[in-house]
């Protein structure tokens, strides 16, 4: 079956955007998506017909905020194949992180190891080693391949019995690879360690079905995923969320205060201390019900042949290498290249003067390019809404940079 | 289509590579990444008796703009001290539109900088890591 993108496209006010006289080619996706119609308009039926605090107050205002939030946690939680109240709403995708290694971190002892790859994300990072400062645990690292993925082979000797959690990006924000999931929680059940995975590049496209996939954690962003910045979200085996002590204390989160001593909620209140981020959590369950609206197997098809566009393009360019997978097997659309002799910033900055927005830089992935090497890739990243005109206007714009800056 | 930016005189700074690569033996030498983008660069010098620069070397990775400034900076820095270097750092604030008054050659060449706010670090970078080495 085609996809419908030019009927996508319509759904999305800022792509018939003009600046400086040309149209907006939108290709940094993996840092922030745009909004559909639908998010638009339901954020925009809180603020203007349900505005209140949510759990709290008892009048009718309160009774539509607190019912259209917790909608926004079952429309996020049937996205993600899981029950509602084992979503928790957090500030963001690197929020969610940290109140895992801050909460579950807490359960974990000196010379437990928990075991990362050399493509994270610094948000799958740095808060295990501010956890290792805090508490001693160790950290371990997969190496990755020379086509950009996580080299599972060396699982069987990297996962230990001492390693707790292995916590790995789904799809990595600067190659595309997506892990392979079975082979990571085989070796970790073998060894009794519980898997994360940061989502933050899967979740824009398409549904999930996390049981299946017998991950523990699982984390996102909103504003990656066609929602509202601001909101982001955690999901956790119920008897995980239930066994961590809280990350933030303040309103909403406890059972009962007294001065000598606190009760906390049950999950996931007890993780969502004080007023959530309402507005962008409505924001984001309609984003997860317009994404459960498209068909994802035509989109993907569609994305993935615009990536095949692009890699076919480069390949004629003198002095680009794609850094990340050749094949569209086991990847997304998130594709890294280098134009030798041409700093990726100066890359964008070409390509921002044709109307194409792309990232350049480490992508917060320094290990990974220290890996290879590398300044930095310009990275060009793909939702369903793109179409052959923005892989076009990219191409005429990597051409000239190559011609000019070199 | 608009290239402003990379106009030829900042092309043609950052291929002329001044002052690009190591010394032999330096008096200081200082380092200065910008975090947000990743450019790094390594400035080393040489001084006499009196703090003036006798020898200058960078080795940047960064973008055409760092490279572009590196290049310039080392074309004007021999022969100044840390307050000759200060009047050079003027002169590239004038080119990128934060302090009043003309520019001179060949840091007029960043003007069209000042309308990129966010490339103004990587024309800074080198001027701070010299900065460093001379403090």
């Amino acid at each position: 079956m085609t996809f419908d993108v030019a009927g996508t496209r319509r759904q999305f006010p800022i792509l018939s955007e003009i600046i400086d006289g040309r149209p907006v080619h939108y290709l940094d996706n993996g840092a922030s998506a745009q909004v559909p119609v639908a998010v638009i308009d339901a954020v925009r039926k809180y603020e203007t017909t349900g505005r209140a605090n949510v759990l709290r107050g008892v009048h009718r205002l309160a009774e539509r905020a607190t019912e259209a939030y917790e909608n926004a946690r079952a429309d996020v939680a049937t996205f993600l194949g899981v029950k509602p109240m084992e979503i928790v709403f957090t500030g963001g995708c690197t929020a969610a992180i940290n109140l895992v290694a801050y909460s579950y971190g807490q359960l974990m002892k000196a010379g437990d190891r928990i075991l990362l790859s050399e493509l994270e994300h610094h948000s799958n990072i740095v808060p295990w080693q501010m956890l290792r400062q805090r508490s001693g645990i160790e950290i371990d690292m997969i190496p990755v391949t020379l086509d950009g993925r996580i080299d599972l082979s060396l699982l069987p000797k990297l996962v230990t019995p001492k390693t707790k959690l292995i916590s790995l990006a789904h799809i990595s924000n600067v190659t595309g690879a997506l892990v392979d999931v079975k082979a990571v929680v085989e070796a970790a059940k073998a060894g009794g360690a519980k898997v994360m995975l940061d989502g933050a590049q899967r979740a824009p496209h398409g549904p999930l079905d996390l049981p299946a996939l017998g991950v523990d954690f699982y984390v996102f962003a909103g504003h990656k995923a066609y929602g509202p910045n601001g909101v982001g979200v955690l999901w956790a085996k119920p008897e995980l969320l239930n066994a961590m002590p809280p990350f933030m204390g303040g309103g909403s989160m406890i059972g009962r205060v007294t001065f000598a001593e606190t009760t906390w909620a049950p999950a996931p209140r007890r993780f969502e201390a004080g007023t959530p981020p309402i507005g962008p959590a409505i924001g984001l369950g309609a984003a997860c019900n317009w994404m459960r609206g498209l068909d994802w197997t035509a989109a993907h098809d569609h994305e993935m042949g615009l990536v095949q566009r692009l890699m076919d393009g480069l390949q004629k360019i003198d002095g680009t290498q794609i850094l990340g997978p050749a094949s569209l097997q086991n990847r997304y659309p998130v594709v890294s290249f280098m134009l030798e002799g041409v700093h990726p910033h100066d890359v964008a900055q070409t390509l921002d003067s044709f109307g194409v927005a792309v990232r350049a830089g480490h992508h917060c992935a320094q290990p990974l390019m220290d890996r290879f090497d590398l300044d930095g890739t310009t990275r060009v990243s793909i939702a369903p809404y793109n179409d052959n005109t923005d892989i076009d206007a990219l191409l005429t714009g990597v051409r000239h940079a190559a011609k000019t800056l070199r | 289509m608009s290239d402003e930016l990379y106009q030829e005189k900042i092309v043609a700074l950052a291929k002329a590579k001044t002052g690009a690569g190591k010394l032999a033996t330096p008096t200081r030498t200082a380092r200065r990444d910008n975090p947000l983008c990743g450019d790094r660069v390594i400035i080393e010098v040489t001084l006499d008796g009196q703090g003036k620069i006798t020898e200058i070397a960078h080795q940047v990775r960064g973008c055409l703009l760092c490279q572009a400034s590196a290049s310039a900076l080392s074309s004007l820095a021999i022969g100044k001290d840390a307050g000759g270097v200060a009047e050079i750092r003027h002169d590239a604030e004038r080119a990128l539109g934060r302090e009043q008054g003309a520019p001179h050659e060949p840091y007029a060449a960043f003007a069209p900088v000042a309308a990129h706010k966010s490339r103004q670090d990587c024309v800074l970078l080198p001027l701070e890591a010299l900065k460093d080495a001379l403090s």
